[in-house]
């Protein structure tokens, strides 16, 4: 007996059973539907809100920040037998350069797991204009390196990115408050005399309004002046390749230079820990539906074993062999799953249309080409799954008894 | 052993419960021989073990001790598996309820257990299952629902159904005992129609007299014993 044929009759058992049944088939495929386009389309929610929450927050910021080590105080050690206490005050952080930044920029440039790299100078200043002053943050840049790590100028409401000798972009928020538009001037102050006016050449809209508030990009030169660090650079951004490595690769960039790194998961511990929460809330919804669906699929097979335990009988005295009976009821544990799944996936993917059409338009849902057809395959591997109990109790009735069964 | 023989059985005992407080010998001893082509009544009061016998030859049972040859091979050591598929190929079944799988039509259900064997049927095996229902005077009802059927019809169909292997032996359990009396008749006379055209051996267990009083021979059964072998009583 060929697989292909012996499979054959365990297919048209299978569907006709399944077909002879069709009120209790229909219910649990209604339930299958509605758990199957659940899971679908949370998932889908989760992941785009999540995408969309990480887009937003690293579009605005360095993945990793290289920076020069933090100054301590050096403590002598006590001469031997004797214990010392002290009381240390904490060094205050002047502003410092990183030492042979070339070569460190260099070396990133190298480094296959980074994907843009930028030196920057930047310390805190004042911006006045006319009467008008407010805290700034003077940000020194090499305009090509920093776009590709922060596009500023995709978010440019006003003038242009023009970052040069006497020449600043802005951020939105500042402009406002120094009552600035394109082309004025702003005065900036960096303490001890050291100051410089420039032209506003464009003013930018990142979203984050302390961002938005302080930010100043200069030409990098100019800034090292203002900050009094020639040839200097204070911090060195960079972006990588996969966002959820950047710790790792942070801890393994402070060995290979012996500075200090912050990657953004450090930074944005919190917002990493709520997304953490709620993909482990996605989860357990998940898990649960599912298994709520599987034991669904096993209690409706296991009511229509014993519902057919005559039927099952009689097949074995006809020479119908366990493993037959045991391959018909897992094959309507993977139809049931396959098609509920199936019907489910559809519906989810008219939920997420429906979202992104009639929903608050906060984000955009995407749906990955690959989940439906995971969830399609996980569905019919957890029909089977939860087919086996019932499947293997049929297969093992006793003709003998099961035939005379009323 | 003659070439003829279809099934022997020698020393047959079947003792449910074994080492319990409840041990229960239900058959004692039982030697039996049928041949090619003949058509036996089992007959016996109720109690007398003949549904266990009957299981017992129809391989859905194992004897506690004895041996069971069917066409000349010991069945006792096979397992389950070989056991089914001796079943698919020697044995037709016909139920007293029946037992057609109401799922299906009156065609599938006379083709399964070639289909069971190997797959999906060729047009000779729906051919002979046609040419059979023919026989039982039930062509045209090929693709009505089982369940459609009156008790005659049904019978009838499951008469069918074991006939369609061709096999060496033929069992039936009380076939007309739900039927009424003129039903019954036509059913008994397809058994002995089909007993003389395929020359298969047919054991019928009945408790209706005159359906014994038609068999050549009837076997009597009491408490576990054959108690009477020999031509129609009557």
């Amino acid at each position: 007996m060929s697989v292909a044929g012996a499979l054959w009759l365990e297919w048209k058992i299978a569907l006709r059973f399944l077909l002879d049944n069709y009120l209790q088939t229909l219910l649990i495929l209604v339930g299958i539907t509605v758990g199957a386009a659940v899971i679908v389309f949370i998932t889908a929610l989760i992941t785009g809100l999540q995408r969309n929450v990480i887009e937003r927050t690293l579009g605005t910021q360095a993945h990793i920040r290289i920076l020069p080590p933090d100054e301590v105080n050096r403590v002598l050690p006590p001469p031997p037998g004797s214990v010392a206490l002290d009381l240390e005050s904490p060094r205050a952080q002047r502003l410092r350069s990183i030492s042979n930044w070339q070569d460190v920029r260099d070396l990133l440039d190298a480094e296959p797991d980074i994907v843009a790299v930028s030196p920057l100078a930047s310390g805190p200043a004042l911006g006045r204009s006319g009467v008008a002053r407010s805290s700034i943050a003077l940000l020194g840049i090499d305009p090509v390196r920093y776009q590709r790590v922060v596009p500023v100028a995709d978010h440019l409401i006003a003038g242009r990115f023009g970052i040069g000798a006497g020449h600043a972009v802005i951020g939105r928020k500042l402009a406002e408050d120094l009552g600035l538009s394109v082309d004025d001037k702003l005065r900036l102050d960096a303490g001890e005399g050291r100051e410089a006016v420039v032209d506003v050449s464009g003013i930018f809209e990142l979203g984050v309004l302390e961002l938005d508030m302080r930010y100043v990009y200069l030409d990098l030169k100019q800034a090292q002046t203002l900050l009094d660090l020639p040839g200097a650079v204070t911090v060195i951004d960079t972006k990588v390749g996969s966002i959820f490595r950047a710790e790792d690769i942070a801890r393994r960039l402070a060995r290979l230079t012996g500075l200090k790194t912050e990657s953004w998961m450090e930074t944005n511990g919190q917002l990493l820990n709520a997304l953490r929460s709620q993909t482990l809330t996605t989860q357990m919804i998940r898990i649960f539906v599912g298994l709520s669906v599987a034991f669904g699929i096993a209690s409706v097979l296991a009511v229509s074993v014993v519902q057919r335990t005559r039927e099952i009988g009689i097949l074995r005295a006809m020479g119908c062999p366990r493993g037959q009976i045991l391959r018909v009821f897992l094959l309507q544990g993977g139809l049931l799953g396959l098609l509920g799944s199936g019907v489910g996936g559809a519906l989810a993917w008219l939920l997420v249309q429906a979202f992104n059409r009639y929903g608050a338009r906060l984000f955009e849902i995407g749906v990955d080409p690959a989940l439906i057809p995971t969830a399609m395959a996980v569905a019919t591997l957890t029909g089977v799954l939860a087919a086996a109990v019932p499947a293997r109790r049929a297969a093992r009735y006793d003709p003998a008894v099961a035939i005379r069964y009323v | 052993m003659s070439e003829s023989e279809v099934l022997r059985l020698s020393g047959v005992c079947k003792v449910y419960n074994p080492g319990t407080p409840q041990e229960s010998e239900v058959l004692h001893g039982i030697d039996l021989a049928l041949a090619r082509g003949e058509l036996t009544a089992l007959i016996g009061p109720s109690g007398s073990g003949k549904s266990t016998l009957l299981n017992i030859i129809g391989l859905l049972d194992t004897p506690s001790a004895g041996e069971l040859y069917l066409q000349g091979r010991p069945t006792r050591e096979l397992d389950d598996a070989e056991r089914t598929r001796l079943r698919n190929r020697a044995i037709g079944f016909v139920f007293q309820f029946h037992h057609l799988i109401p799922a299906f039509n009156v065609l599938d259900n006379v083709l399964m257990p070639l289909m069971i064997r190997h797959g999906k049927p060729a047009a000779d095996d729906i051919e002979r299952a046609r040419g059979l229902l023919a026989e039982v005077g039930l062509e045209g009802f090929s693709a009505k629902r089982a369940t459609e059927l009156s008790g005659g019809q049904q019978q009838r169909v499951a008469i069918a159904r074991a006939l369609v292997t061709r096999p060496a032996l033929l069992l039936a359990d009380e076939p007309t005992g739900n039927l009424d009396t003129r039903t019954a008749e036509t059913i008994f006379e397809l058994f002995r129609r089909f007993n003389v055209r395929f020359g298969c051996a047919v054991l019928v267990v009945t408790h209706d007299p005159r359906l014994a009083a038609g068999c050549p021979r009837t076997v009597e059964l009491v408490d576990g014993r054959i108690v009477r072998d020999g031509a129609g009583i009557g």
